[in-house]
């Protein structure tokens, strides 16, 4: 039995240890925010929050998570702080075909947790781990920027 | 201004992406839903021998082609592409037979568990061996031999490009269903009418027996274009042989190894110059079409129309093939045979610019296309040409003059800069007589008896903002607030057949039939009564009519513009290549979404850019790819483009929405010119071969300074 924490409350699961983190969060709990881009961990469209940290779910076996405490993009939509960086998203447009979009607004959450004033390039490095294909990146950047300067309890 | 159309909004489907709450195909439950798995040929070109099959647990089933109750081909343009192969394959990756099972890991057990004998075939892997050509299209004016003996010289040179895939966020995926003889199928798409229509004939029933429905589709850039039709093909079968759902969700790895990408090309292009002007334009294109023929057809016949580039040349003579290989074939990728020649056509103007010792873009403008102006295809340029401006107006936002002077001095030390600008189009709306003669696009608006109105169309929105542009057009019209305004479920079994979600038509095309619609359902309104509207495309008085069997007449009514400038940083102790800056500006006629069309042109620009300079797929001796995943299939992240600038330049379009024109493909075009001219000033040497890598860059910086 492995027991952890996601998005706040304490859940159980069984099965085998090496069950990627990703299967078991859109299979067995539902949460298809969570997507499945590449499963190599290149794409982060399956990012998540696994202990405070940005990760790649495709890439973490279950053995790993018992104890864990891990938000996936459902658990970040009920955070006060989602209503800034949904706000700051919309504005520029920074979202198109959308499938990258939960990952990387994990990954901007990510970021400005750790650094509430990112300077230009810190929020590219900070995305980095993140593929859209479709924007070009600019509206994402100016989306954490824009997210930056209202601030929010990250 | 917040009475313009282009003044932004919040998109329609801001708030469903952003919290994970929309559903792609692969986040619907899978209750009862069978999992497919495609066994695929490991060789390029062979006849099956035989079949070993393990024992099947209950549950689990096997679709071939002996399940396809109809035709097993699936009709594109042609009907050439089995659904599951026949006794041959053609190529790596070309599906033979899918497991259907309830476990997904089991399913692909069984699947790997199948040995498959094959009687190997010599396969053709170098286009310039294939015998076999699937379309071929030319056109000309005026005598060329003519002006080949009258020139001052005749400049030769021959110009590559590479592969490139989609690479859209969302893998390819699709479910079908088979209830009481009808045929539904749901999944991620550009086309459901394509779909639709293929279905029918692989199902052999009539095409009220089918239904199609695009889900909500993690990006496409053409790459949805055709493969839909393939995939929901599969699935139909086997969801009609099993009595049960089936869904297919590829693995990235089989998404980029068996999936259609951009055709690599080989242009080998004579120009007379006489006078210091360019006369004539010998192009002869290649282009490797792969296996089957899937789209190539139109994609030739765009590369053609664009073998001008943006010039007038006074003779002309174009002839392009698309010849059969035995890899993946390829098929629509934004632009659409239109970057392999406007890279081309830039590079080899850009080439005798230099060989006349005269300033580059100087010399471009000097011959670029005017109002008034023959089109290659004997049609006309009816509107203005704003690229002499637009130029201005793109040098002065990127110091283009100044910088491109000071980089074309030498260069010393270990890093050196380049600039370079790229004069491009895209002609707008599907190509030749197909909007008149194939696609005739119907639209419907329905408004309800709450006085809503919802757009029946079967465009999808795939990233491009449609559900809110096209919403915006219908709300502007009407009068009413946005909200008011929806896009109904593009489903076949009740949306009309408004054509496909290609050739940067949609807005241009669609926009004005739902401009149209809205006209006459404001004169028609009755508050409280359900009414419907419908409007169908008919071709502007203004056009030459296209006549496909000459090649002959206006293959577009109009064309959006591009300039674009991108800056390099190299550094020549390691090769790698830094963008300092990007920069477009664009004629998309009017703007109907300052922030989605500013979005579309970035992200096209920086696929243009990256087609260039960093994607590539190589294959074995074999003909197997080598790189299928995104490990090592790189793509751009946040940062390799620190500044990517965007302006327009809109001139109205008579005839589309507003004013405006084609949009999405436009800006795929410059950036592999923009960027090779860049890396020109920087190796010192004239390029013609993309992509142009960091290994090249280290190769050629070696024998310049030998």
């Amino acid at each position: 039995m492995i027991e952890f924490v996601l998005n706040g409350e304490k859940v159980s699961w069984e099965g085998p240890d090496t069950e990627r983190l990703l299967d078991v969060l859109r299979e067995d709990f539902r949460l298809t925010g969570v997507k499945c881009g590449c499963k190599e961990g290149e794409c982060g469209a399956c990012s998540v929050i696994f202990d405070g940290e940005l990760a790649n779910s495709c890439l973490i076996p279950m053995a790993k998570a018992d104890g864990a405490e891990i938000m996936t993009i459902e658990g970040l939509r009920e955070l006060d702080c989602f209503r800034v960086l949904d706000r700051a998203f919309a504005e520029p447009a920074a979202v198109q075909c959308g499938f990258c979009t939960p990952g990387m607004v994990l990954a901007a959450y990510s970021l400005l947790k750790k650094n509430p004033h990112p300077d230009e390039n810190e929020i590219r490095d900070g995305l980095s781990g993140n593929l859209c294909r479709c924007t070009g990146y600019r509206a994402i950047v100016e989306a954490v920027k824009l997210a930056a300067k209202e601030g929010g309890k990250w | 201004m917040s009475d313009s159309i282009g003044t932004p909004v919040i998109k329609k489907d801001h708030c469903d992406k952003i919290s994970g709450r929309a559903l792609y195909t692969d986040d619907w439950p899978m209750d009862g839903v069978l999992y497919g798995r495609i066994l695929r040929s490991k060789k390029a070109r062979a006849r099956i021998v035989d079949i070993h099959l393990p024992p099947l647990p209950e549950g689990c089933y096997i679709i071939d082609r002996n399940d396809v109750p109809g035709v097993n081909r699936v009709h594109i343009v042609k009907d050439d592409c089995p659904v599951f192969a026949d006794d041959t394959v053609e190529y790596i990756g070309e599906a033979i037979l899918m497991v259907a099972g309830p476990d997904k890991k089991e399913t692909g057990r069984i699947r790997d568990s199948i040995e498959v004998e094959y009687e190997e075939l010599e396969p053709v892997l170098d286009v310039l061996k294939s015998e076999e050509c699937f379309f071929e299209y030319g056109c000309s004016r005026g005598d060329l031999d003519a002006e080949l003996e009258r020139a001052d010289f005749v400049y030769e040179e021959q110009f590559r490009s590479g592969s490139q895939e989609q690479a859209y966020l969302e893998v390819q995926g699709m479910e079908g269903m088979w209830q009481d003889g009808i045929t539904s199928v749901r999944g991620s798409m550009q086309c459901p009418y394509y779909v639709h229509r293929a279905l029918a004939g692989v199902m052999a029933v009539d095409e009220d027996h089918v239904r199609v429905l695009g889900e909500v589709t993690g990006g496409g850039f053409g790459g949805k274009e055709d493969y839909p039709s393939i995939l929901a093909a599969q699935v139909a079968v086997a969801a009609k042989k099993t009595g049960k759902p089936v869904r297919c969700v590829f693995e990235r790895r089989e998404d980029i190894e068996c999936t259609s990408k951009r055709h690599p090309s080989l242009y080998n292009i004579k120009a007379a110059v006489r006078d210091g002007r360019v006369t004539a334009l010998d192009v002869d294109i290649v282009l490797d079409a792969g296996a089957y023929t899937t789209l190539s057809a139109v994609v030739l016949q765009r590369a053609v129309i664009a073998a001008e580039g943006i010039y007038n040349i006074p003779v002309l003579k174009v002839r392009g093939r698309a010849m059969k290989t035995n890899t993946v074939p390829n098929g629509a990728f934004r632009g659409f045979g239109g970057p392999q020649s406007f890279y081309a056509l830039e590079l080899l103007f850009d080439h005798i610019a230099q060989k006349l010792g005269r300033d580059s873009l100087e010399f471009r403008l000097e011959h670029c296309a005017q109002k008034g102006d023959p089109t290659s295809t004997g049609g006309i340029f009816h509107f203005d040409v704003p690229i002499p401006e637009m130029v201005e107006e793109l040098s002065k936002l990127c110091g283009y003059g100044e910088k491109h002077k000071k980089y074309a001095a030498e260069q010393s030390g270990r890093y050196r800069r380049g600039i370079g600008m790229s004069l491009f189009y895209h002609g707008a709306g599907f190509t030749g007589a197909g909007e008149r003669d194939m696609i005739k696009a119907v639209l419907r608006l329905k408004k309800n008896r709450d006085d809503n109105v919802e757009i029946l169309s079967a465009n999808m929105d795939i990233g491009q903002g449609l559900t809110t542009t096209f919403a915006k057009i219908a709300a502007r019209e009407l009068g009413l607030p946005l909200d008011r305004v929806t896009v109904a479920d593009p489903d076949t079994s009740f949306v009309p057949d408004s054509g496909p979600t290609v050739a940067s038509r949609s807005i241009m095309v669609v926009g004005e039939l739902i401009r149209r619609a809205a006209a006459r359902l404001k004169e028609q309104w009755v508050s409280g009564e359900e009414c419907i509207v419908e409007e169908r495309f008919r071709e502007p008085d203004f056009v030459l009519p296209f006549d496909p069997e000459r090649f002959e007449g206006d293959a577009y009514p109009t064309f959006s513009w591009g300039v674009q400038a991108v800056e390099l940083e190299t550094d020549t102790l390691t090769g790698y290549t830094r963008i300092l800056g990007a920069w477009g500006d664009y004629d998309i006629g009017t703007v109907i979404d300052e922030n989605i069309a500013r979005g579309q042109m970035e992200g096209g620009f920086l696929q243009g850019i990256s087609y260039a300079s960093m994607e590539q797929i190589p294959a074995d001796k074999s003909g197997r790819i080598r790189n299928s995943s995104f490990s090592d299939y790189l793509i751009p992240t946040a940062a390799d483009i620190p500044v990517l600038e965007t302006i327009f330049h809109p001139v109205e379009y008579s005839d589309g929405p507003y004013g405006a024109k084609g949009a999405g493909e436009l800006p795929t075009a410059g950036g592999a010119p923009a960027w090779l001219m860049a890396m020109q000033q920087i190796v010192c040497r004239e390029l013609n071969c993309i992509p142009f890598t960091t290994e090249d860059t280290l190769r050629t910086l070696g024998e310049v300074s030998e």
